[in-house]
């Protein structure tokens, strides 16, 4: 297990390291650039060739990666162009980071709240009511593209009824104090609990958007596995002992039917941060998604290159979780 | 479907007792003069004027500073500010301003003649990447060099013979003077609070700039809004009244910028009652929003868009008649009905008849497509083919619909004979480079002005060779900038006017460097619960005079 762990680990780092590569040779072929972000419109030939040679992006390119691996080392990924403007890129992106992940582990706490229990359901009333409705649902919420879903959800709720607050993350008239970032938690922490209760009706209608696609999907997988389940032989036997249809379900089905579904909630997770791009400029939120698309309207290199590789340090730290929580689902996975 | 409802049901239900909670919440921290809560762009870069060139970041600076001179609001003339008075040398080269007593910066300390004479020597006395355009673009623009003597500057130096005189001296005389000293970068801010939190402190790091603690946390001005916090997480910028501002006190007790980079949803939050106003409000929205009874105001034009032509690359375009051709192969009543907002006009030459200068007479060029083939067929150019850049990604104020703008003028440009090859490319993704650059031969561009003065605007196109338009190529192209430079200098304001008519007498008829097509007015618009906004021209508005009713 812990050899396995390493050698994942490993396999990480380089993958991150081809990434930079990649990003960095990529983002510095496009048209446009971070000086003319910094000049705006009214820049002269002879000002960008004088900021580019101040900036040092007049340098072949290896040159400019050695020197932003070099500085990357010491914690040091460049100071933003366009995004926040002055701001180290790191910054930036720990700043924003918690607003994305406030907003991606609702959506998936939501998703898996009501996926689960109605793919469960569904599967043991199979051609039931429930099971129809769901299935229709969890293909509308395929279909649906979720920034349109998150549009409708935002007028009906928010602009015409207003319920619900339209964008943000809190109220402009709460003085909360700022402690992780996470707004909903700052708000438990110092116990100003209005400030946490403001903060989570603004992640309600965003949340929910962002929950439609793992909800069809960890719903399906749900549903399939648990069908597949009841018709294997160990549950048959199960049955044949005598055991209750409690203790069946929950020591035969449920669990080995988790497996498929724990591997999909983590893919999952990593398609939120995906789908928190949209939902995030719909509502307004400022987290990494909404950073990643100015970053590329305003050529934001330094902050592009800090979130896009971060998020995909997250993207396969969260598979390595999903793999080794596989292992400690399915014992013989311990022993391979 | 029942699922979605359920899940909204929900969330409307926990919403219900929420609704009343936030209502009472905003009234409360309003207090007395409530609060306007604007829908800003972008987030300010930094909040030192000085080091700045964008919208956004004037946008709240202004709120908090204020300049020896204003612009009196509604309008792009000059009145005094926190001078109170300015008489010039008959040679425009020495300006005494009497400054305002009993004014006090935001951090307690005096505003005094002495304090602007500091802010002057600041400006000029930048060094390393302070100098940089990125930094200092208008001091650069308007004042060119630094203390350092590499480029000569039009400032000399500034005597305080007394706490309320300011002596200003110029190297020479200029149009500029003294509108110039109501920019943004050019309001004077506190030299203890610049001190303290090491103002000058900026440096180019990485890719870009890191600036002082002062330009990220401790704006010091004299206006009537003080600098209260920044709140990056949530995109706030809050700031309160100047109970000690020395004229009429806001209205207002808070005013807060959100940060909301998407238009829709700038929209869609002063429906919902999130903000009480944004800027520059899509112009195919204008209808519906007054509709729904908010407050859409329209400013006086104060920019021009043109179709930009380029002489290097494709020697046609050097001859003027297949410049006249293109001037009147565009059909440019119809571009401004068909694309632009309500109250645009007609360019008539490069500046809106409001700007110093602006003569009548010019060189007409109607729309006669005939006109156009018969001076394509002189000038030997029948055949003329143009590489025509249009950007993409970008609305401008004067540029509200490139996309449709560039498809009415191709096809008026086809109607006689020429063939258009489109190039578009993204604002920010390369077309201000390559037009920079000289790669179009035709492209869509214009300019907002900062003030009134024609300097500003045929001054920064045509006032050195080395342009856009790539002027170098004409033999009238020196002549050109000289006779701008001339003008500029020209302390007698009639001699002056007169001079400038003159150039845009030639300008239309000899030079036409590029086709002027229209002037467009930028809209604000806020909720009805919104009185006493005064939309700027400049689009320089200051929230002093905004109350909040209901």
């Amino acid at each position: 297990m812990l050899r396995y762990t390493v050698r994942r680990l490993a396999q990480m780092v380089l993958v991150v390291f081809a990434l930079s590569i990649l990003l960095f040779a990529w983002l510095r072929s496009l048209p446009g650039g971070p000086v003319s972000a910094l000049l705006g419109d009214r820049a002269t030939p002879e000002s960008r060739a004088a900021l580019e040679a101040q900036l040092g992006l007049d340098r072949p390119i290896l040159v400019q990666y050695w020197s932003f691996v070099s500085r990357a080392v010491t914690g040091d990924f460049g100071t933003s162009t366009g995004v926040q403007r002055g701001t180290p890129a790191l910054e930036v992106f720990l700043q924003r980071f918690p607003a994305t992940l406030e907003l991606s582990i609702m959506a998936l706490l939501l998703a898996v709240a009501f996926a689960i229990p109605v793919g469960y359901l569904a599967a043991r009333r199979r051609g039931g009511w429930l099971d129809n409705v769901s299935i229709v649902w969890s293909l509308v919420g395929v279909a649906v593209p979720v920034f349109f879903l998150a549009f409708l959800l935002k007028y009906v709720f928010a602009v015409e009824l207003g319920w619900l607050p339209a964008s943000g993350r809190q109220d402009t008239g709460i003085d909360a104090t700022r402690v992780t970032g996470f707004f909903m938690l700052d708000g438990v922490l110092t116990r100003e609990w209005d400030a946490a209760w403001n903060a989570f009706v603004h992640l309600l209608l965003p949340a929910v958007a962002l929950s439609t696609i793992p909800f069809a999907v960890i719903f399906r997988i749900t549903r399939a596995a648990v069908l597949d389940v009841m018709d294997e032989d160990y549950v048959r036997t199960a049955r044949a002992k005598g055991l209750t249809g409690m203790v069946i379900r929950r020591r035969h089905v449920l669990h080995n039917a988790m497996l498929p579904v724990v591997t999909t909630i983590g893919l999952q997770t990593g398609a939120l941060l995906a789908g928190a791009i949209l939902t995030e400029r719909v509502f307004n939120i400022s987290g990494i998604g909404q950073a990643v698309a100015l970053g590329f309207e305003r050529k934001d290199f330094p902050v592009l290159q800090v979130v896009i590789v971060s998020a995909a340090m997250v993207y396969v730290l969260v598979n390595l979780v999903v793999d080794l929580s596989y292992a400690l689902i399915d014992p013989r996975l311990r022993t391979r | 479907m029942r699922r979605r409802l359920a899940s909204a049901g929900i969330a409307g239900a926990l919403a219900v007792s929420l609704a009343a909670c936030a209502q009472s919440e905003r009234g409360e921290a309003g207090g007395e003069g409530g609060t306007f809560t604007f829908g800003a762009a972008g987030a300010p870069d930094l909040f030192d004027p000085f080091y700045a060139s964008d919208g956004e970041t004037f946008r709240v600076t202004r709120q908090m500073f204020e300049g020896l001179v204003s612009f009196k609001p509604g309008s792009a003339e000059v009145e005094p500010g926190l001078a109170e008075s300015w008489e010039s040398s008959p040679d425009g080269k020495t300006w005494t301003f009497k400054t305002r007593q009993g004014v006090k910066f935001h951090d307690g300390t005096d505003f005094n003649a002495d304090a602007v004479c500091k802010n002057f020597e600041r400006w000029y006395n930048q060094t390393g990447a302070g100098q940089n355009q990125a930094l200092s673009y208008y001091w650069i623009e308007n004042f060119g060099g630094f203390a350092d003597g590499q480029t000569p500057s039009l400032y000399e130096g500034c005597q305080a013979p007394d706490p309320n005189t300011a002596v200003v001296k110029l190297t020479r005389a200029t149009s500029k003077f003294p509108d110039i000293l109501g920019l943004d970068p050019f309001m004077i801010q506190s030299p203890t609070a610049l001190e303290e939190y090491q103002a000058n402190n900026v440096q180019a790091q990485g890719d870009s700039f890191v600036y002082s603690e002062y330009a990220k946390s401790h704006p010091t001005g004299t206006g009537p809004f003080t600098f209260e916090s920044y709140d990056q997480g949530n995109g706030t910028i809050r700031l309160t009244r100047n109970d000690e501002y020395w004229g009429e006190k806001a209205k207002i007790q808070n005013l807060v910028f959100r940060v909301i980079p998407d238009e829709t949803v700038r929209k869609q939050e002063l429906e919902a009652g999130g903000i009480d106003g944004y800027d520059l409000p899509n112009p195919a929205d204008l209808a519906a929003l007054r509709e729904a009874g908010n407050n859409v105001q329209v400013r006086d034009p104060f920019n021009i868009m043109y179709l930009g032509v380029t002489q290097k690359n494709n020697p046609k375009l050097a001859d003027l008649k297949v410049r006249q051709a293109l001037a009147h192969a565009v059909d440019r009543e119809t571009l401004v009905k068909a694309n632009m907002p309500e109250g645009a006009e007609v360019a008539k030459q490069f500046y809106p008849k409001t700007v110093d200068g602006y003569a009548d007479d010019v060189q007409q060029y109607d729309h006669n497509p005939e006109k156009a083939k018969q001076l394509l067929a002189e000038a030997g150019a029948s055949d003329l083919t143009v590489n025509f850049y249009w950007p993409t990604e970008v609305t401008r104020p004067y540029m509200p619909d490139p996309r449709g703008i560039f498809n009415t003028v191709a096809d008026d440009l086809r109607q006689v004979g020429v063939t258009v090859n489109p190039v578009s490319r993204p604002w920010n993704g390369g077309y201000t480079d390559e037009v920079d650059n000289a790669k179009a031969d035709l492209f869509l561009l214009g300019w907002t002005g900062d003030y009134n003065s024609p300097d500003n605007f045929i001054g920064t196109f045509f006032g050195t060779t080395e342009n856009r338009f790539w002027t170098q190529a004409s033999p009238w192209g020196e002549d050109l900038a000289n006779q701008l430079q001339a003008a500029d200098s020209e302390p007698d304001e009639a001699r002056r006017n007169a001079m400038y008519q003159d150039i845009n007498r030639k300008l239309m008829s000899e030079y036409l460097p590029a086709v002027p097509l229209s002037h467009s007015p930028p809209a604000i618009v806020v909720s009805d619960q919104v009185e006493g906004l005064q939309p700027s021209p400049l689009t320089a508005e200051v929230f002093d005079t905004v109350s909040i009713s209901g």
